[in-house]
């Protein structure tokens, strides 16, 4: 069972993974980055300032993803005592509090031009802020508590109330007035995006995704060397 | 299969989840009002009475409807239903154009006329090139 692996393996495999990643961040962005920047067309409405939308876009898909993906850790981590599952959560995250500042940054930055205000307090933008208080709350409460009962029960609890605002997040623009407007991409219908706008958008998301799977493998090296050199050879 | 204690966590778990779900969703229920963030025209119509709160009204700004009078903008909101005159001295943002979404921030005179202290352009959803928008166009 996963509760029994050993860290010692695990890290033979995660220490040699970055260089790799890093290596296949830096080819995935410099296209993604040529593609957004130089190769893709000014957009008719808002002519330049498109180009924001693919660092805003994926920066808040990431961050959802990761919230999502965290509290998915934990609650079945809780459930079945899973110490690993917790570990990850915890390393991952801290690039999604980061993409989510990203994100809402991006969006003030892009706000200014277009609809003429940095910030609005609107239900989607509103519900974005309350996702990075929550990982604001997970990463503290992983600093404030020792005890590994005590972290995992907390933990637990805070990506469970923050996950109800997930929902809230994607479906604000479609539930209420807002001044986001709503989404462009659907799976199930067809996108109000151009193919040319779509394709650095997706390179972007790629990118994004594996600099955060960088950051995480190197968080939770740093785990499992911690848990080393306290002399315990099981997770 | 599993041991007791891991169904009551389990339950424990999904306890708390939809016990927060259906709070929050009662407590959104209830703030609507305050949620959306501007009302529409015909929300406006319907209006039982006219408060002197600052509020924000959205819709599409209708076609051929903006007229400059020295310092003073005038323009029409629609959500094709029904419509509401706008009147607003100061800058527009760069997107604020006829048949494109707009929201304005001010004070309802009467249900027929809105004095703006702030305008924002709503964007849509919708991202193509001008070459796209010109065929579109021709079509």
């Amino acid at each position: 069972m996963l509760k029994y692996f050993e860290p010692g393996r695990i890290f033979s495999i995660t220490s040699k993974a970055p260089k790799y990643v890093l290596f296949l961040f830096i080819i995935i962005l410099s296209i993604g980055l040529t593609e957004a920047l130089i190769l893709s067309p000014e957009d008719y409405k808002q002519s330049h300032s498109v180009r924001i939308m693919y660092v805003h876009v994926p920066a808040a898909w990431i961050s959802l993803g990761i919230f999502s993906s965290i509290t998915l850790l934990s609650v079945v981590g809780y459930i079945f005592k899973i110490k690993n599952f917790f570990l990850i959560s915890k390393s991952l995250a801290p690039s999604g509090l980061v993409f989510n500042i990203i994100a809402l940054v991006t969006g003030a930055i892009w706000g200014k031009p277009t609809w003429g205000t940095w910030w609005a307090w609107d239900a989607r933008i509103t519900s974005m802020l309350i996702l990075a208080l929550f990982y604001v709350m997970y990463l503290v409460a992983w600093r404030i508590y020792e005890d590994n009962d005590k972290l995992f029960k907390i933990t637990s609890i805070i990506t469970i109330l923050g996950i109800i605002n997930v929902p809230i997040i994607k479906y604000s623009v479609d539930w209420w007035n807002t001044l986001h407007q709503p989404a462009s991409i659907n799976i199930l219908s067809k996108s109000s995006i151009h193919t040319s706008m779509l394709f650095p958008l997706i390179i972007m998301t790629a990118a994004f995704a594996l600099f955060s799977l960088l950051i995480f493998l190197m968080k939770y090296n740093t785990e499992l060397i911690k848990i080393k050199n306290k002399g315990l050879d099981r997770l | 299969m599993y041991g007791r204690k891991v169904k009551l966590r389990f339950f424990f778990v999904s306890l708390i989840l939809v016990t927060v779900a259906l709070s929050v969703f009662l407590i959104i229920k209830s703030l609507e009002e305050n949620v959306i963030f501007f009302k529409s025209p015909t929300e406006i119509k319907a209006l039982s009475e006219i408060n002197k709160k600052k509020i924000r009204i959205g819709g599409m700004v209708k076609k051929d409807s903006i007229s400059i009078i020295s310092k003073e903008i005038n323009f029409v909101v629609t959500d094709f239903k029904n419509e509401i005159n706008v009147v607003y001295s100061g800058v527009v943002p760069n997107l604020f154009s006829e048949e494109k979404g707009v929201v304005a921030e001010g004070y309802l005179k009467d249900k027929n006329f809105f004095l703006a202290t702030k305008i924002l352009a709503k964007h849509d959803e919708n991202y193509m090139p001008p070459e796209v928008k010109a065929a579109l166009e021709e079509k």
